[in-house]
């Protein structure tokens, strides 16, 4: 079989929180889920993100861990903690820029997505690229993806100035080549925001 | 008797709803030997393809079924914890019967059986054969709806039996019949992702459909223009092309509006309307008054957007509309359906690759149990009631004389209120949970007091169970076999993965014993839900919706087949209306011209804010099953009312205010979520929940002389801030009504 790759595209999502409810259904870790879905702004929007573990290249939360319990797998999988290595410190769930990894108190031990390492690894797509109903999380081949979307996926990111390449691709527009995130500024006044998209009462306005 | 026996925090404190929260064995139970059983997801009318994983007679979780073709592993959230209804403490499980002051108390199968036997038979002796009802429901699979239909003509002849498909798929079958001759979606899905225009009408399909969003996103991928009607922005319509925040119930303003502008363009089809049409002079009479800027003021919004609407539907070279609750439950609801059909028929654009038109099933068994004979004026096959020919067929099948079937009875509203009016004294009902899913709750809970017997046929002691007499515990989905019929026409097999569990019962078993007492068991002996399947696969035979060439083997091997199938070895057919062909005896497509009309009630002074309702994605219906389920309650656990922050701000609300949303029939106390993306003349609250926290204490009890399909979509209320509610429910859990 062709080999397969994960692709997240944010516009596709629509909260549906499936991908959420089936990560915890993973036999690796059943009854936690390993996925957040973020909300953007309900309150301005009905746009929601989900947020899986990116697998960088090489991966920031296993630099930084001290007890050397984050180890990634051949084919470039970022695992959970080694239980007997893992001192609950939290280092990695404060490096990661993805936000990703979980420290549990009730074991003691840091948790993450794995790709859902127990079926991607013998064949089978993770659970929550398998549920979801939108196809914003997909696991296919880079062929079919190209075939079948008017975005193209890219895997490099730059984080102010740090760079990170990572397995998980996400889909952007075909003139896009990297996701720059740059530092928040904290402003003292806020500028001057563009016009409200998803206002109902803006989209009204026009009746005279 | 049909009151409660003791009050609610007792029942709940008895019945639940309880959450579940872990699968039988546990968490950490991984099994060797569990084996997987590929059925279908209860939960909605896209009836996905899922495996459940078995142990030792127990369901302890799902697998993604990632072969069946219309769902291909994907699941909404209430599919992936589908499993979690299983192995439920609040499960039923033997008879019960109301004891005054202490609540329910376990009887035995025999004594259930002879009460409810000798009941209908005193109250029909009594007061006539009508003044039993039946109340039944679209989540049950089509051997059950068949035979709930013939249990009410054959067993208790009755001629009033309804089912809750009359608050779901009643004004879309009736438009479709009425232009088309049939009533079923015309396309299988995969014609969706080849048209270059969608129209979608009143569908919030992330929440209520989600598997169609694929469908829809692939589309776009092809370059399709998405467009949406709804006055809420919806997750879908946030990336369409042209949202159009339609004011409930102005939704005939824009699709005459698009007709008028697509005429005075030259964007219809005159070869096809020549050929395929008639009536299409008066439409385009009809629609000449219905400028931009004069249909906009019926529609609330811009004129621009309309013109925009017709600019992307009118020229396009395929296009697919789909419509589902939005438009569907007004008063006004077939016309509201046939105002946007029409849109189909003058494009030319329906019957081949791409271009179509479906309309959106809700419950379980949406299309399959509207199709078997459980509606007041249909026999199996769909066919009619008052047609002697129909009648004639279906007597034969059934081996009774023509005239004991009893002709058209009371559809579902006008059935409660005859019920309120003393009219019919007794009811048996199933799947069915009218406390929560009717409007003008406060009225219907009047009306199930009033009942001198009722019985109850459920798995969890429902919202209106608890005013019954007498609960026999049936069977859930996964606990027996049959088929059902999908949003796309697609007849599917359900398996059964486990045996009810205790005494309880598979529902025909309970439905063929009850006909027995009455003396009717010759007419009921059934070994299997397979042999009904063959009744009714030979009743059905030369109607509407024809099985008659289907096997359960076949449905198998091609993971469902669309009806008509007419002989052994027809392929089913996906697409209808294929070179301009349609239903009705003349072969062509109706033209119906509609004139826009105002609500039943409309903003006034008193009560200036429109209500709307709905569901969300992690709850199903009245939550009888999805309220019992830990995770999915955490998702979304209490009502809440989306407000525009423009309105709270004149109203003094701010976000997470509790608030009472008040019409002339009742009110829900709930709290508000500040949102933009809603009409600021409107607010909306999902209707999922019980008591004090039901959307439809407030709902009004009017319904479209069509298709008698009750407004829920719109009423006229107000709201105000009001503090935290402390009484006996507020105090329950948020599952069972309370806020804690
Ligand atoms: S399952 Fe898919 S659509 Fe639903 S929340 Fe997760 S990513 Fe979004
Ligand atoms: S509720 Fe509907 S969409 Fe969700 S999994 Fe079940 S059948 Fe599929």
């Amino acid at each position: 079989m062709m080999e397969r790759a994960f692709f997240i595209d944010y516009s596709r999502c629509i909260g549906c929180q499936s991908c959420v409810q089936a990560c915890a259904e993973c036999d690796t870790h059943r009854g936690t889920s390993m996925i957040h879905l973020e909300t953007i702004e309900r309150r301005d929007s009905v746009q929601t993100a989900p947020q899986i573990c990116m697998h960088c290249e090489d991966p920031i939360c296993a630099q930084v861990c001290p007890a050397d319990a984050i180890k990634k797998t051949p084919d470039g999988v970022v695992q959970s903690s080694l239980k007997p290595r893992c001192i609950g410190c939290s280092n990695c769930v404060l490096s990661c820029p993805f936000g990703v990894p979980k420290y549990l108190s009730n074991i003691d031990q840091m948790m993450k997505c794995d790709m859902c390492y127990d079926r991607s690894s013998v064949g089978k797509k993770p659970m929550c690229a398998t549920v979801c109903p939108s196809g914003a999380l997909t696991f296919t081949t880079m062929e079919e993806i190209q075939r079948t979307r008017q975005g193209i996926p890219i895997n490099s990111w730059k984080f102010g100035a740090e760079e990170v390449k990572t397995k998980v691709y996400v889909m952007v527009p075909r003139e896009v080549t990297r996701v720059d995130v740059d530092l928040v500024q904290i402003r003292t006044t806020a500028p001057a925001l563009p016009k409200d998209p998803y206002d109902v009462a803006l989209m009204l306005e026009e009746i005279q | 008797m049909a009151r409660l026996p003791v009050d609610i925090p007792t029942l709940v404190k008895d019945f639940g709803p309880t959450l579940h929260r872990i699968p039988a064995g546990g968490w950490a139970h991984t099994i060797e030997d569990e084996k997987l059983v590929k059925t279908h997801c209860c939960f909605c009318g896209q009836q996905c393809g899922i495996q459940l994983r078995v142990h030792n007679n127990k369901i302890v979780g799902f697998e993604p079924w990632e072969d069946f073709p219309f769902n291909r592993g994907k699941l909404c959230p209430k599919g992936v914890k589908r499993y979690m209804q299983d192995e439920h403490p609040d499960r039923l499980k033997h008879p019960m019967q109301r004891v005054e002051g202490k609540g329910f108390e376990a009887i035995s199968w025999d004594f259930a059986l002879q009460r409810v036997s000798s009941e209908i038979r005193r109250i029909q002796d009594t007061y006539g054969k009508d003044a039993f009802a039946i109340l039944t429901g679209a989540s049950l699979t089509n051997e059950k709806a068949y035979l709930m239909g013939k249990f009410a003509r054959v067993a208790l002849q009755t001629a009033n039996i309804d089912y809750n498909g009359r608050l779901c798929m009643v004004s879309a079958g009736a438009a479709s019949k009425k232009v088309f001759g049939i009533d079923r979606s015309a396309n299988p899905w995969s014609d969706i992702p080849k048209a270059k225009v969608i129209l979608v009408a009143g569908a919030n399909i992330a929440e209520c459909a989600p598997i169609t969003t694929d469908y829809i996103w692939q589309a776009r991928e092809n370059g399709a223009k998405l467009i949406i009607l709804d006055p809420r922005m919806t997750p879908i319509a946030r990336n369409a092309d042209l949202f159009i925040p339609v004011r409930s119930g102005g939704d005939i303003g824009v699709f005459n509006g698009m007709l008028h502008v697509m005429i005075e363009r030259g964007w219809i089809d005159r070869p096809f309307i020549d050929q395929h049409t008639v009536g299409f002079e008066q439409l385009a009479e009809t629609v000449r008054k219905y400028t931009p800027e004069y249909a906009a003021k019926i529609a609330g919004v811009p004129p621009a957007m309309i013109v925009k609407a017709a600019e992307l539907w009118g020229p396009a070279p395929t296009s697919f509309l789909m419509h589902s609750r939005g438009i569907e439950h007004h008063t006004k609801g077939v016309d509201n359906c046939i105002a946007a059909i029409n849109l189909v028929v003058a494009s030319g654009r329906i019957g081949r690759e791409g271009c179509g038109y479906a309309m959106i099933t809700g419950q379980g068994n949406g299309q399959g149990a509207r199709e078997q004979g459980q509606k007041c004026d249909q026999l199996p096959g769909m066919r009619d009631i008052a047609n002697p020919e129909h009648r004639r067929y279906i007597a034969g099948i059934w081996g009774v004389p023509e005239e004991s079937i009893p002709q058209k009875g009371l559809s579902a509203i006008p059935l409660v209120e005859a019920i309120h009016d003393g009219k019919i004294k007794g009811l048996i009902s199933i799947c069915f949970n009218p406390a929560i899913s009717l409007p003008d709750a406060n009225f219907v809970r009047e009306a199930l007091e009033k009942l001198e017997f009722y019985v109850n046929i459920d798995f969890f002691l429902s919202d209106t169970a608890r005013y019954a007499d007498v609960v026999l515990a049936g069977s859930l989905m996964e606990e027996d076999e049959g088929t059902t019929t999908s949003v796309e026409g697609r007849v599917i097999r359900h398996r059964k993965v486990v045996a009810p569990p205790g005494e309880a019962r598979e529902d025909w078993k309970i439905l063929c014993d009850i006909a027995d007492r009455l003396g009717h068991g010759d007419k009921f002996r059934y070994a299997s839900p397979r042999e009904i399947f063959e009744e009714m696969r030979i009743a059905s035979k030369g109607g509407v919706s024809d099985y008659f060439g289907m096997s359960w083997e076949r449905i198998e091997e091609n993971n469902g087949l669309f009806w008509p199938c007419p002989e052994a070895g027809h392929p089913g057919t996906p697409r209808l209306y294929e070179n301009g062909k349609f239903g009705h005896p003349d072969g062509k497509a109706h033209f119906i011209p509609i004139e826009w009309r105002p609500s039943a009630e409309m903003p006034d002074e008193e009560y200036p804010i429109i209500l709307t309702t709905g569901r969300v994605v992690s709850q199903f219906l009245s939550g009888n099953q999805t309220r019992r389920i830990g995770s999915l309650v955490d998702q979304y656990s209490q009502p809440l009312c989306e407000i525009h922050p423009r309105l709270a701000e004149k109203l003094g609300i701010a976000d997470g205010d509790f608030v009472k949303v008040e019409s002339r029939r009742g009110n829900v106390v709930v709290r508000a979520n500040l949102v933009k993306t809603i009409r600021p003349d409107t607010v909306f609250v999902p209707y999922h929940w019980p008591l004090d926290r039901s959307a439809n204490n407030c709902t009004i009890r009017a319904i479209d002389p069509v298709s008698n399909i009750p407004e829920f979509k719109t009423c006229a209320v107000r709201v105000s801030k009001v503090n935290q509610p402390t009484d006996p429910i507020a105090m329950l859990e948020v599952q069972a009504g309370g806020i804690q």
